[in-house]
């Protein structure tokens, strides 16, 4: 700093000040979903655009998660009507922070993505669409580690019609 | 606005189980309507559930869950009488909050 002249400092402080100002217009939009204190929600909705697994893991800042038998996936062996698939994830893992379902042959494969607090049961149901036969795969970050679990539904009758 | 919520809240040995019903078309973006037209992607991203204050589950949602989104889960203490309440917002910038009382299981 000692080198710099005092124009060097202005510019540079005007930068740290434009940085702010971005940062406050982001919270600012974050705060008119009423929705203020998710950091990760930019990265997140990122992963909900993704269109293959890889992508979306890619996406979440996974890198390659452990098959884990601590989380209990159910869902059903057939799904007669795609449109309604109901899934329950159930985690025995210790310091669960968020639960992912994924739908590995839709065309957007992220499903939902649940931040379980402190005081909250890892465990969630919720129904998915499913256009296809296709895996159902559940993601759960523990202890800032990432676990997954796949199953298969086949479905005979897709969840995208028209 | 949307249409209310449907939310029951009951309470059992210190743990409150939370069933969420939401109304909402929840389109993918990629149906087509009788005219061929593709009808624009429009769904619940974020839920958010609160007893007392405090967040007891958090939900981003894309396109592929469900019409009508259900949702269930369950959060440790609540007491019956104690309001939950539940808000979501859409991507088309709409919103809606409902509450429920807890009711003893």
């Amino acid at each position: 700093m000692n080198n710099m002249t005092d124009n060097q400092t202005i510019n540079l402080q005007r930068r740290n000040a434009l940085k702010v100002g971005g940062g406050l217009g982001l919270l600012a939009l974050f705060g008119s979903l009423g929705l203020v204190g998710n950091v990760m929600a930019e990265s997140d909705r990122k992963a909900f655009a993704a269109k293959s697994m890889d992508e979306a893991l890619t996406a979440m800042g996974v890198i390659i998660p452990e098959n884990s038998d601590a989380i209990k996936l159910t869902v059903p062996e057939i799904a007669e009507n795609g449109a309604v698939v109901p899934v329950t994830v159930i985690s025995t893992l210790a310091n669960v922070e968020q639960i992912s379902i994924f739908v590995d042959k839709n065309p957007n494969v992220l499903a939902a993505s649940f931040t379980i607090p402190q005081g909250t049961e890892s465990m969630v149901t919720t129904r998915v669409k499913m256009g296809q036969t296709a895996n159902v795969i559940a993601l759960v970050k523990a202890g800032g580690k990432f676990y997954r679990v796949a199953r298969e539904v086949k479905v005979t009758a897709g969840g995208c019609g028209g | 606005m949307g249409n209310p919520m449907k939310i029951r809240a009951a309470v059992k040995d210190g743990v409150t189980e939370v069933k969420i019903l939401m109304q909402h078309e929840m389109e993918t973006g990629m149906r087509k309507d009788a005219d061929g037209v593709l009808v624009p992607a429009w769904f619940i991203s974020d839920v958010k559930a609160e007893y007392q204050g405090r967040v007891v589950l958090e939900a981003q949602f894309g396109q592929s869950v469900s019409k009508n989104p259900y949702l269930l889960f369950h959060f440790k203490g609540g007491a019956a009488g104690d309001k939950v309440t539940v808000s979501w917002a859409d991507n088309k910038g709409d919103k809606r909050t409902d509450e429920a009382a807890i009711t003893a299981a």
